[in-house]
């Protein structure tokens, strides 16, 4: 295979301007994710028959091919970048939801008894003590998460929201390996970035967890 | 709810399931691609998971790695062979061996770290070797883990294996690509449901023999 470095310095501003395109699908459907599970998390694990159930159709999304989802959506939200979002927020949900009633189920019944007898309310403990107790495991499916959807997004080049995706049907199209190989290095290094920047996040929200280790 | 009827009459019709391009046959190659890639990677990831796991030598590259692995775009793999070694299965097998191998690294991985120091001591004490320690003691105890890794990496490969279809194989890809092409969604429709019923399914019946394996376990 011979790479022809000479594309990628005449290219810059494309794969910079795509790289920004693929974050703008990949952040939006991660943080929308986040936003269902939370509650469906909390659902999950105060309601105990319900919990099958949701982790079960979470599960299930999960086997539809990414490319079909993208497609059935295509009726409801059309050729827009909510299609593309919508179908990389339904595979988050799998990760996210799980890691969060797990998380959930790892604080002590004892340390929200405590909480809820010095007089917190139910919510105050749930968002007090009892998600910042289970931020750890529950950073670690975003982490997961966000690391597929930006493996992911690449898919929706059919639908032409594939952000670096784009360089593989290009490529193809034209037999030309450079700019696929160059889309899957940057798709590499912008999981890494965002797994780097996800992991200082997660060192900033949990002050107690460093006082903890210098101690 | 007009895709719906459409839907189920193309899922039924007789003539759609029969012939050398009916649902049974593309069902069967979709199959023949996902065990065969998910029987290649677990012969690459379990050895590696066992021996970080036993060691403890290597467990963090071997984890970053399969962190990465999660990171590889598959089509862009798929595309990436294909235009260097040209037309054949190998660009489907390599993409999608490389999906499988950060599930059953990483989960075989779990399961041999979560063998407590002291049973390995016990083992040790009662005069096991290493190696007899590994399979006679710690594989047994991470079995469950490693069983999970396998069953994770099976659905992905199940619902990832339509892309087969893009390089113009087959598998149950084939009526997602040719329903794009000819914009028939009940097309399109019936191979993402055939899919997600057949990792579904393969699913169920790993869990059932997960079930069945480890009956006398109390997790």
């Amino acid at each position: 295979m011979t790479i022809e470095w000479g594309w990628l310095t005449t290219h810059t501003d494309d794969l910079l301007a795509l790289t920004l395109d693929h974050l703008a699908t990949a952040v939006p459907a991660v943080l929308l994710g986040l936003l269902i599970a939370l509650p469906l998390a909390v659902v999950a694990h105060r309601v105990r028959p319900l919990r099958g159930l949701l982790l079960g159709i979470s599960n299930i999304m999960f086997t539809v091919p990414s490319l079909a989802l993208f497609v059935l959506l295509l009726p409801i939200t059309g050729l827009t970048r909510t299609t593309a979002i919508a179908g990389l927020t339904v595979y988050t949900l799998v990760v996210l939801l799980r890691n969060t009633v797990e998380g959930l189920d790892s604080v002590p019944a004892k340390v929200r008894e405590a909480s809820l007898a010095m007089g917190r309310g139910s919510l105050g403990t749930l968002v007090k003590v009892e998600f910042p107790l289970a931020l750890p495991v529950i950073m670690a499916g975003v982490r997961v998460a966000s690391v597929m959807t930006i493996s992911l997004v690449s898919v929706a080049s059919y639908i032409g929201y594939g952000g670096i995706g784009q360089l593989f049907t290009d490529g193809f199209q034209r037999s030309f390996p450079t700019p696929v190989l160059a889309g899957v290095v940057l798709t590499l290094l912008l999981a890494l970035a965002a797994d780097a920047v996800l992991v200082v996040v997660q060192w900033l929200c949990t002050p107690w967890i460093r006082k903890g280790a210098r101690a | 709810m007009d895709l719906l009827s459409k839907l189920v009459a193309w899922l039924t019709s007789a003539g759609q399931w029969a012939g050398s391009e009916g649902i049974a046959q593309r069902l069967f190659e979709h199959v023949e691609y996902s065990l065969l890639s998910t029987l290649v990677a677990a012969l690459i990831a379990l050895p590696i998971g066992l021996f970080i796991g036993h060691t403890g030598r290597g467990a963090f590259l071997a984890i970053n790695l399969s962190g990465f692995g999660r990171a590889l775009p598959t089509v862009g793999i798929v595309t990436l062979v294909f235009l260097v070694s040209g037309l054949s299965m190998t660009p489907v097998y390599i993409s999608l061996v490389a999906l499988a191998i950060p599930s059953i690294v990483t989960n075989t991985y779990a399961g041999m770290a979560a063998v407590e120091a002291d049973t390995k001591d016990a083992a040790r004490g009662m005069g096991m070797t290493g190696l007899q320690s590994l399979w006679r003691v710690e594989v047994p105890l991470a079995a469950p883990l490693i069983m999970t890794g396998l069953r994770l990496a099976t659905v992905q490969v199940i619902a990832t294996a339509t892309i087969a279809a893009y390089v113009s194989f087959g598998g149950l890809g084939r009526y997602i690509f040719d329903g794009l092409a000819q914009r028939d969604l009940t097309q399109v429709m019936g191979g993402a449901v055939l899919v997600a019923a057949l990792a579904v399914a393969v699913d169920l019946i790993l869990a059932g023999i997960h079930r069945v394996l480890f009956r006398h376990r109390l997790t």
